[in-house]
């Protein structure tokens, strides 16, 4: 499994356990989970996953994820 | 401290606190209502000749020896069986009891050897003491008549022997196995000169009987009858030190018995807080790797992990390390470094390894193996209750009427506590095990679980949404409680979400593999019987929902009241000795001491402003994070403390893989382990003994740990850490490991009120240890919680990922056995390795049929992540479709198997789920042979070679 997979998993995996907050929710904790446990180097590599077509990534999950690099 | 033996006061102390008075020998004498006439006399200084009597034991009046004369009452009653009361008068020591005792002596002498000269208790035995306080001259009976002198010795326990030639027939041995380990091994075969001491097994040797090693018999014998084989080859102790075990989350206190700087033996501490004076085979007996042969005591480096290792001085090892590390950080970054700190080193080690990453690698890469066991704990318990870690002390055990335990199993990993569980439980209280396999706690002499939930593994999160939903539906929680001390908007929406029909006991069934009644008669119990105590361990954390598992407790506890005095509460049972520690002491990447973020400023600042560094303000790599980096090239060197995490940490074919895709690995340990035939550097380590620090225990209990022999390798560990961050060139200069818990107590609000010298004054102490709680919080959330209002959390069970199939129908979980202990590096080097020479395989009798299995024959174990091979072994213990094994063996590397997926939000292996096949084998895997290679190649030493 190479290193982006890894992340799309860990990404999906805390996604999928926030959903039962629903979908907004769910979005904005994942974003602050990931914010406060992920080195940098990690964000960076999975935006450049996202920037190649974001394969494999829930729905939240990208959501969380777009909605950090925002800021 | 100058060897002195501790006063045994015969009889146990009274909890009462109501005084009464009472004269002894004319003197009028205070002692605490309920106490013996013996335990009276001895605590004002008055020793009543006795030999059946020990204050481990309950009274038993059967030598006759502390006869006493008490006004108005007729004959000569035993001391240690007439409690005293108010206004009583009595006489220890008159003609008629001299007399008395004389004759009592008399008769036990003429049955012993006369051998004192020569006999390993000489100077140390109670029966010659006793002989010379009632002032035994002679014996009128001679010594010729029948007599046990000729019985054999019994040396089949590797740590003590047993000569019944010796034994008094006092039964303290026989009691101390049943009142204080539980384990009921002992019993007296026959009655009157007949009696005598058996083990009960059909040999009647100790070795192959029930009993457990745990030492109290030895502890308990005051004759030389039951002797540490130590101090029969050694000799009695002169001195002695207190110091903590380096084994489980225990935390047993012990006094090193010492002949200069030889260890004669390890005797539990009478007044140590956590273990009330109890041990068990590991930390009483198993500390002979401290000077086993393959022990590494010099420094070694080398350019590749294909060459032999070169042994050179301290400050060649220390700058070959800094010069490797400057390389790396210039052409990778100053990311491209971290440290692992380890739950077997001290706090101080602990603290100042995450101290050199931050402040001196400048990033945040520090993990701990804590990553692997309870990270989830933290993450669990500081969410909803606001800190990460138990809420009791042991203590509270004796207060519990109902105690709960989930994926732990404290008779093989946490046996100290579990003995005295097992006391709780013969005063009544009543046991809820949720674990797949039939623990010890399910069912052994004098315990009977009232429910035993053989959850399917991997299924955690339902069971316990099912429980809370009969709390919840069938009126059971306390809403007085909640509404005073939690948020309840949140816990109405947790009681909607489990109350829904699709988690009730009856539709989570199929999930769990549990029946409904059991489960609805469990939560009954859990919210009606009483005190209800949670005890967990590993069986919850390393799950794919590890960390919602620990909430949905909470959750329990929360909705039944359960939080906030003795008796009660959420304890997860740590796995080794100091994870709490290594937890606290700032070893995630994402938080520093004190479990405070990373990127929080104003904390942040504290800490620049006394280390004079500036700090990196996000969080660093985890464990598996820095794997995957060094895999793809951008993570290169690691400085791993006191950790093997080749065979600790799941997938080994990933964790060799980023191993070997480093440019620098040290490893700072006492062996060359499994991780080190990927190292370049090799940092020799200190043992426990060796060393001053503090552990802190499942309990928050910070202990002291004291050093009684001076280092092999010549420095204690946090002075090789001193030394490897100022080759980088920080300038550290402490001089005890003390001024590093002043620097610790200066940083973190929960340990101001800690130092050497407080912690020295009260024994012990559990934190906070704060202006709020000078003497330390056995109890914690008692008025409040620490986060303010307790949080519900809605946890939704998340099926995992591994999934069984045709191809790997079983599902496999591991664990731990007494003997053993985590990888093996310590227990596999001492004879507890006679009780658990391998890592063995457990199936189901029906599954072995399936399959045409016999017992012992080698299998092949299968999973996605690899195969290796093992001997089966089979048993009911575990259910049909579920196999067990435990990881204490590099040569069986279980977790070749085991897979990296991992707890949603902290990344805890899953070691408890893995899907697997087993079938027939004739021998070692391929992937076995090539790590025996690798190994046998990696460990090779020039110096050593040279000198052949």
């Amino acid at each position: 499994m190479s290193g982006a997979e890894r992340l799309v998993r860990m990404a999906n995996q805390i996604a999928r356990n926030f959903e039962i907050h629903g979908s907004e929710a769910a979005t904005s904790q994942t974003a602050t989970h990931i914010k406060k446990f992920w080195a940098p180097s990690m964000r960076e590599d999975i935006n450049a996953h996202i920037e190649a077509g974001a394969e494999g990534l829930s729905e939240i999950a990208l959501a969380a994820l777009q909605a950090l690099k925002a800021g | 401290m100058a060897f002195e033996r501790e006063t045994d006061y015969g009889t146990p102390a009274s909890t009462s606190e109501e005084m009464i008075t009472l004269t002894i020998d004319g003197r009028e004498v205070q002692v605490a209502k309920g106490v013996s006439v013996m335990r009276a006399a001895t605590e004002h200084g008055t020793q009543i000749p006795k030999l059946c009597a020990t204050d481990m034991l309950e009274s038993f009046g059967s030598c006759r020896l502390c006869l006493v004369e008490i006004d108005g009452r007729r004959g000569t009653p035993a001391s240690c069986t007439t409690p005293a009361e108010e206004g009583m008068v009595v006489q220890t020591q008159t003609d008629r009891l001299k007399t008395l005792r004389k004759g009592v002596m008399e008769l036990y002498i003429s049955d012993h050897p006369l051998d004192c000269l020569t006999c390993a208790a000489n100077g140390d035995c109670e029966l010659q003491d006793q002989a010379g306080a009632v002032g035994l001259r002679d014996v009128r009976y001679g010594y010729e008549g029948e007599n046990h002198l000729a019985e054999p010795t019994d040396t089949s326990n590797p740590y003590f022997d047993f000569d019944p030639s010796k034994c008094i027939a006092c039964s303290r041995c026989v009691r101390a196995c049943d009142e204080v380990q539980g384990t009921l091994a002992l019993t007296i075969e026959a009655r009157g000169f007949d009696s005598k001491v058996s083990a009960g097994s059909i040999s009647d040797d100790f070795f192959s009987s029930e009993c457990v090693s745990c030492g109290a018999c030895v502890q308990a014998c005051p004759t030389a009858t039951l002797t540490e084989k130590s101090v029969i080859e050694i000799g009695t102790p002169e001195r002695s030190v207190l110091t903590t075990c380096a084994y489980c989350g225990v935390g047993c206190s012990f006094r090193a018995e010492m002949r200069g700087e030889e260890l004669v033996r390890m005797v539990p501490n009478k007044d140590g807080k956590a273990n009330r004076g109890h041990s068990c085979v590991k930390g009483r007996f198993a500390w002979g790797y401290a000077n086993h042969k393959e022990r590494i005591t010099k420094p070694m480096i080398r350019e590749t992990i294909d060459e032999p290792w070169q042994e050179v001085s301290w400050e060649d090892a220390l700058s070959f390390t800094a010069n490797k590390f400057k390389s790396i950080q210039a052409a990778h970054g100053r990311g491209a470094l971290g440290g692992i700190t380890s739950s077997r080193c001290t706090n101080e080690e602990t603290f100042l390894v995450q101290k050199l990453v931050r402040a001196g690698f400048g990033n945040n890469n520090v993990d701990t193996c804590a990553r692997v066991c309870h990270s989830p704990t933290g993450y669990g318990l500081s969410t909803t209750f606001g800190t990460s870690a138990g809420t009791q002390d042991f203590d509270s055990i004796e207060q519990c009427d109902v105690i709960m335990l989930i994926g732990s199993n404290p008779t093989d990993a946490h046996p100290v506590f579990a003995s005295r569980m097992k006391q709780r439980v013969r005063e009544g209280a009543q046991v809820i095990v949720i674990d797949p396999r039939r623990i010890d706690m399910v069912r052994t002499p004098h315990i009977d679980a009232a429910s035993h939930l053989a959850l399917r593994p991997g299924t955690n999160v339902a069971l316990l949404t099912a429980i809370a939903h009969v709390i919840v539906t069938e009126g059971l929680s306390d809403e007085a409680f909640i509404k005073e001390r939690c948020d309840w908007d949140e816990y109405q929406d947790w009681a909607r979400f489990v109350s829904e029909p699709t988690r009730s006991p009856e539709a989570t069934a199929p999930l769990t593999q549990v029946p409904a009644e059991e489960v609805r008669k469990a939560a009954r119990l859990f919210a009606m019987g009483g005190n209800a105590g949670i005890y967990y361990g590993l069986g919850v954390t390393e799950h794919s929902q590890g960390s919602s598992t620990v909430m949905a407790i909470a959750n329990l506890a929360m909705a039944t009241g359960n939080i906030g005095r003795p008796g009660v509460g959420v304890n997860p049972m740590r796995g080794q000795n100091n994870v709490q520690g290594a937890c606290d002491m700032g070893s995630f990447p994402h938080e520093l001491p004190g479990y405070r973020h990373i990127a929080d400023e104003t904390v942040r600042s504290l800490f620049e402003a006394d280390w004079g560094v500036k700090l990196d303000p996000h969080p660093g790599l985890r464990i598996n994070n820095m794997l995957d980096a060094a895999v793809g090239g951008t993570f290169k060197g690691l400085y791993i403390q006191g950790e093997d995490i080749l065979q600790s940490d799941p997938d080994t074919r990933h964790v060799t893989a980023g191993l070997k895709a480093m440019d620098c690995v040290v490893v700072h340990d006492l062996f060359l382990n499994e991780t080190a035939n990927y190292a370049h550097v090799f940092l020799p380590g200190s043992t426990f003994l060796e060393k001053n620090g503090t552990f802190t225990n499942a309990e928050r209990r910070i202990q002291l740990v004291r050093r009684v022999v001076t280092p092999m390798n010549g420095m204690e560990d946090w002075e090789v850490t001193q030394a490897l961050a100022n080759a980088l060139g920080v300038a550290w200069s402490y001089t005890h490991a003390s001024q590093i818990m002043d620097e610790i107590a200066r940083l973190t609000p929960t340990f101001t009120g800690v130092s050497f010298e407080t912690i020295e004054e009260h024994g012990s102490l559990q934190w906070p240890v704060n202006e709020k709680a000078p003497q330390g919080s056995p109890v914690m959330h008692v008025d409040g919680f620490v986060r303010g209002k307790g949080k519900f959390v809605v946890t939704d069970y998340v099926p995992t990922d591994e999934k069984t199939g045709p191809r790997f129908p079983l599902l496999l979980t591991t664990g731990r056995i007494l003997s053993q202990y985590n990888v093996g590096a310590q227990t596999r080097r001492t004879e507890n390795s006679q009780w658990h020479e391998e890592d063995l395989l457990e199936m189901h009798p029906t599954d072995a049929d399936n399959r045409g299995f016999v017992d012992g024959q080698w299998v092949k174990l299968a999973s996605r992540s690899g195969d290796t091979t093992l001997r089966l072994t089979i048993t009911d213990r575990v259910a049909p479709g579920v196999v067990y094994t435990t990881f204490h063996h590099p040569k069986t590397q279980a977790n070749v198997v085991t897979t990296d997926f991992s707890d949603w939000a902290t990344n805890c292996p899953e070691y408890k789920v893995t899907a697997v096949q087993v079938a027939a084998s004739n021998g070692p895997s391929d992937w076995q042979e090539e790590q025996d290679i690798v190994g046998r190649k990696a460990r090779r030493i020039a110096v050593v070679e040279a000198d052949k």
